[in-house]
């Protein structure tokens, strides 16, 4: 018979090697794919795959030069940040109107905003296509970064409308009684009580833009694809070059993977509507 | 100079009437307390007078000049919030800074201020720390040094102790009564608590459901209350209540008859009031005393007592099963299911006619 | 005995001397209160105009090889998109992703966050493992797995296969549709982990005990305690991963085309494949409001069951 003790330490010996099995399973293909991207060109193809082999980082060197690397990468970084930039600007004081000035209609604003999400995109592809065709935005990055903005939008609203829920609505009468203005009050004072919560706002923005595939693989060619467009382009037949597919992918996943780690407490809220905490 | 004039105020949410026509008058170097129970729009008032309420109706002159619509940093008022309100990423000195940084004042003057406030408050050592390292007492403390460092023509107060500990709030009750003293500034105070509205007030509001019961100064409020709601919302433990029948009324005051039979000649005005008409008579509980059985008004049985060391609180209950709260001295050692004589003293009875006002009373220098 | 006995004088003379503050904190609550409107303009407009340019294109002749005869069709357009072979092979297809994703992802999310809630060794690792697939991009993962994990000769399901003495499998050919189930799990699988483990950690502990002193074992706390309090979070899982499941897209441009046949087709996909493959805007556009009533319809009891309960909350 074992004790309880005993019984107890096994109990948690087994479950950490279950997790540890399930989250080595979860993470394989990553790890997999990093390690592919160390890898010469036939060691990568090699049958059976090989785990063990002289790795090499030719295939990094070799990413900019053959596909133009950095011009997706900018590409990705200022659609990401233009739209996460022009959405934060919108949402902030769209959430401060509906947090501290709340009508009896803000509930309903808040729902179909929400709601607005549902719509499909390949609803309204076709139009959009066309509109943009006809404002010569298509393969523009202002294009992209109109549509992420007002994908992205009901999203950060709802997150930012969380955060600022949580401010006491005492310390911005107390900055009005101060003599702040309305700028002064928002900039001042509830900006700076509620910059973890914007921060991650930001992150959970720069993310979906990042990975966003279905807009950038249909509205953009060969001026304003991102790196989510790049990486697609590689599913052609020449994309047989697995080990620099795997460069490639390493470098585009990242900067975000990196992001996802050091934020995934403060994501969940957003993600979750603030249904989670 | 501060003077603060409020005509005819109205607020109403909806259909819900919050103040329904406040008229006040508050004076200068004047400690005004608002106190009422929870809902008597007693912070709405304070807040209307704040610039943070947009007032349905009515107008708040301060020194004669109509604020009803101005913003609230154009009033000239400061205010401390129940919950302090502190800028929690700023430091006790910017806290104290932020207003007269925003008016523009020149650096030099604004050190000046916030040290002299910071001495007043004995802040000076914790100047540089964030609120979130101060206790609940040093909170409240630079919450008033914020106010105190913009020189405002009235300090508003809402509840600012509610947040402390028991022992905390009676120290900055006494510190509040000494800065008002220091300071010679007009201050307006909301409570639910009445003794801080008895130990601060120059002059009490007693408010109630969105209208004002009565103004005056705590004694005048205590021993005259004009009304019942404030003769029982005054007064720790509560004034004790009996229904009474009236037998007659001459000069000399209203002879009533209790639910428990007894007669008692009560000395107070008995202009229009009718025979056999029902009154209710209010008696406080130092106003009672345990006597000799046979040498009593009433006799009553002894239900709990309460030993406070000083004094002991008896609840006693009347033949007619009405509770009275009667104050003995601390030795008092009464056993439950006693029963004890009663002995009233009549000259300090209340009693109120059937809408709850009060009669006015025959003795009244005796207060 | 305190009421004012101000003259009308001095409130003449006051409102006079304050015409330049007056009003100045209503104007502000004014303008607060449209602060949200340029969100709320740029929503609607988002909404209406493709919305409405959907609802036009579909009952009309419009092919971009053939320009010039834009004639009205009234609802032709819906009979040739609903009666073709595609469309029933896409909304099964639809259904079936956006089924199987929910229930594999949901299940193993509930299993997995309950392990991963207990105390262990490297737990702070584990988590970051486990919630990594869902920062990747979608491009990446579906070339990742294509080429790397599932390829019948190199990949490492194939080695997997012939270690055990099994012949290799063509996923994307043999079961095009299980595989792209199964990389688009692999995707959302973190989501429901990521949020099910952040709801666990506000389980009552004191519940549990008590349960377990009231004599429940570990089988009964999970089903009478644990999945309760899951429900929300749940809910929560799958309206969100429902809004995105329904517009699968770039996993299935990137690996199988929507092919072989229809197999892998949903409505997302054919869609995109009738506008910009086949030119026809008036056909794509039918099947974009189809695609946009079903959304409705899943919207419809989703927002129900879970946005009101999120306002609620707040």
């Amino acid at each position: 018979m074992l004790s309880i003790k005993q019984g107890k330490q096994l109990n948690t010996v087994l479950i950490g090697l279950l997790a540890w099995g399930v989250a080595l399973v979860i993470f394989f293909p990553i790890f997999w794919m990093i390690l592919t991207s160390f890898k010469t060109e036939i060691d990568a193809f090699a049958t059976p795959p090989q785990l063990f082999f002289t790795p090499t980082l030719e295939n990094y060197t070799l990413v900019n030069e053959r596909s133009d690397y950095l011009r997706f990468a900018w590409n990705s970084v200022v659609v990401s940040f233009g739209s996460t930039a022009i959405g934060m600007l919108l949402a902030i004081p769209a959430a401060y109107s509906m947090v501290f000035y709340e009508t009896k209609r803000t509930k309903s604003i808040l729902l179909w905003m929400l709601s607005t999400k549902m719509l499909p995109s390949v609803g309204v592809l076709v139009p959009i296509y066309l509109l943009f065709k006809n404002l010569s935005l298509l393969d523009t990055r202002t294009g992209l970064i109109i549509i992420y903005t007002l994908i992205n939008l009901p999203i950060m609203i709802w997150m930012v409308y969380t955060y600022f829920k949580e401010i006491p609505k005492d310390v911005l009468e107390a900055a009005r009684m101060d003599g702040a203005t309305l700028f002064q009050e928002i900039w001042q004072v509830l900006l700076p009580m509620s910059k973890g919560g914007l921060a991650s706002t930001v992150l959970l923005s720069l993310i979906l833009s990042w990975n966003e595939a279905f807009w950038s693989l249909n509205l953009t060619a060969s001026q304003a694809a991102p790196l989510t467009a790049l990486i697609a382009s590689y599913s052609s037949p020449e994309g047989l070059f697995w080990a620099k597919l795997s460069a490639v992918s390493t470098l585009a996943c990242a900067p975000i993977l990196i992001f996802g780690w050091i934020s995934q407490k403060q994501l969940v809220r957003g993600l979750s509507f603030g249904a989670v905490k | 100079m501060a003077k603060l004039t409020i005509k005819d105020l109205k607020k109403s949410y909806g259909d819900v009437e919050i103040l329904k026509g406040i008229n006040l008058n508050i004076y200068d170097n004047e400690f005004v307390v608002f106190v009422g129970p929870s809902g008597c729009g007693k912070s709405t008032l304070l807040r209307s007078i704040a610039g943070l309420e947009e007032v349905s109706g009515g107008n708040i002159f301060i020194d004669d000049k109509d604020i009803t619509d101005a913003a609230p940093a154009k009033r000239d008022l400061a205010m401390v919030f129940q919950s302090y309100a502190l800028y929690p990423h700023m430091s006790v000195r910017e806290n104290m800074a932020f207003a007269l940084k925003l008016a523009k004042q020149p650096k030099h003057i604004i050190d000046k201020k916030i040290m002299d406030a910071a001495k007043i408050l004995e802040l000076d050592a914790l100047l540089d720390r964030k609120p979130k390292e101060l206790s609940g007492g040093q909170r409240q403390r630079v919450a008033i040094g914020r106010s105190i460092v913009r020189h405002p023509k009235v300090f508003l107060f809402d509840e600012p102790l509610s947040n402390l500990d028991a022992a905390l709030r009676v120290q900055m009750r006494i510190e509040l009564a000494r800065l008002h003293h220091d300071l010679k500034a007009t201050m307006i105070y909301v409570t639910h608590d009445q003794v801080e509205a008895m130990t601060l007030a120059d002059k009490v509001v007693v408010l109630n459901k969105g209208r004002i019961e009565q103004v005056g100064s705590p004694m005048e409020l205590y021993h005259n209350p004009t009304n019942i709601f404030v003769a029982g919302f005054l007064g720790m433990p509560k004034m004790s209540f009996l229904q009474a029948k009236v037998i007659s009324a001459n000069s000399l005051g209203l002879t009533v008859e209790l639910s428990s039979g007894v007669d008692m000649c009560i000395p107070v005005s008995s202009d229009g009031i009718a025979k056999g008409s029902t009154v209710t008579v209010g008696i406080r509980p130092e106003h009672i005393q345990i006597t000799d059985k046979n040498n009593s008004n009433f006799t009553g049985r002894l239900d709990v007592s309460e030993h406070l060391g000083s004094d002991t609180y008896c609840y006693v209950n009347t033949d007619a099963n009405e509770q009275l709260t009667v104050r003995t001295p601390g030795y008092y050692q009464g056993k439950y299911g006693d029963t004890v004589g009663l002995q009233v003293d009549l000259r300090h009875c209340h009693v109120f006619n059937n809408d709850g006002q009060s009669l006015y009373k025959l003795n009244r220098s005796a207060a | 005995m305190n009421t004012t006995t101000l003259k009308v004088s001095d409130i003449k003379s006051g409102k006079k001397g304050e015409s330049g503050v007056m009003g100045i904190a209503k104007q502000n609550a004014k303008i607060s209160r449209y602060l949200v409107s340029p969100s709320v303009l740029l929503l609607l407009a988002w909404m209406l105009i493709p919305l409405s340019m959907t609802i036009y294109f579909s009952l009309i002749r419009f092919n971009l090889l053939y320009p010039g005869e834009n004639e009205f069709v009234g609802l032709e357009n819906f009979e040739f998109f609903v009666t073709d072979e595609s469309f029933a092979a896409g909304m099964s297809n639809t259904l079936l992703l956006v089924g199987s994703v929910l229930l594999i992802t949901v299940v193993l999310g509930v299993l997995i966050s309950v392990v991963v809630n207990q105390a262990f060794w490297g737990r702070g690792i584990v988590r970051v493992m486990l919630i990594s697939p869902f920062f990747i991009m979608p491009t990446v993962n579906a070339l990742v797995w294509k080429n790397l994990l599932l390829h019948p000769v190199s990949g490492v399901f194939a080695a997997m296969w012939t270690f055990f003495g099994a012949e290799p499998v063509d996923w994307f050919t043999e079961y095009p549709l299980f595989s792209i189930i199964m990389i688009v799990s692999w995707q959302w699988l973190p989501f429901a982990i990521l949020l099910l483990m952040t709801a666990l950690q506000s389980l009552d502990q004191e519940q549990q005990e008590a349960a377990r002193l009231d004599g429940a074992g570990p089988v009964d706390i999970f089903f009478h305690l644990t999945l309760p309090h899951l429900a929300r979070p749940i809910s929560v899982v799958v309206m969100i991963e429902t809004i995105f499941l329904l517009s699968i897209f770039a996993e299935i441009f990137t690996t199988t085309s929507g092919g072989p046949g229809y197999e892998t087709t949903n409505l997302a996909y054919l869609i995109y494949s009738q506008a910009l493959l086949q030119f026809d805007v008036g056909l794509a556009s039918a099947g974009g409001l189809i695609a946009v009533i079903l959304a409705n319809i899943a919207a419809f009891f989703l927002v129900r069951l879970v946005g009101k309960s999120l306002t609620e909350k707040n």
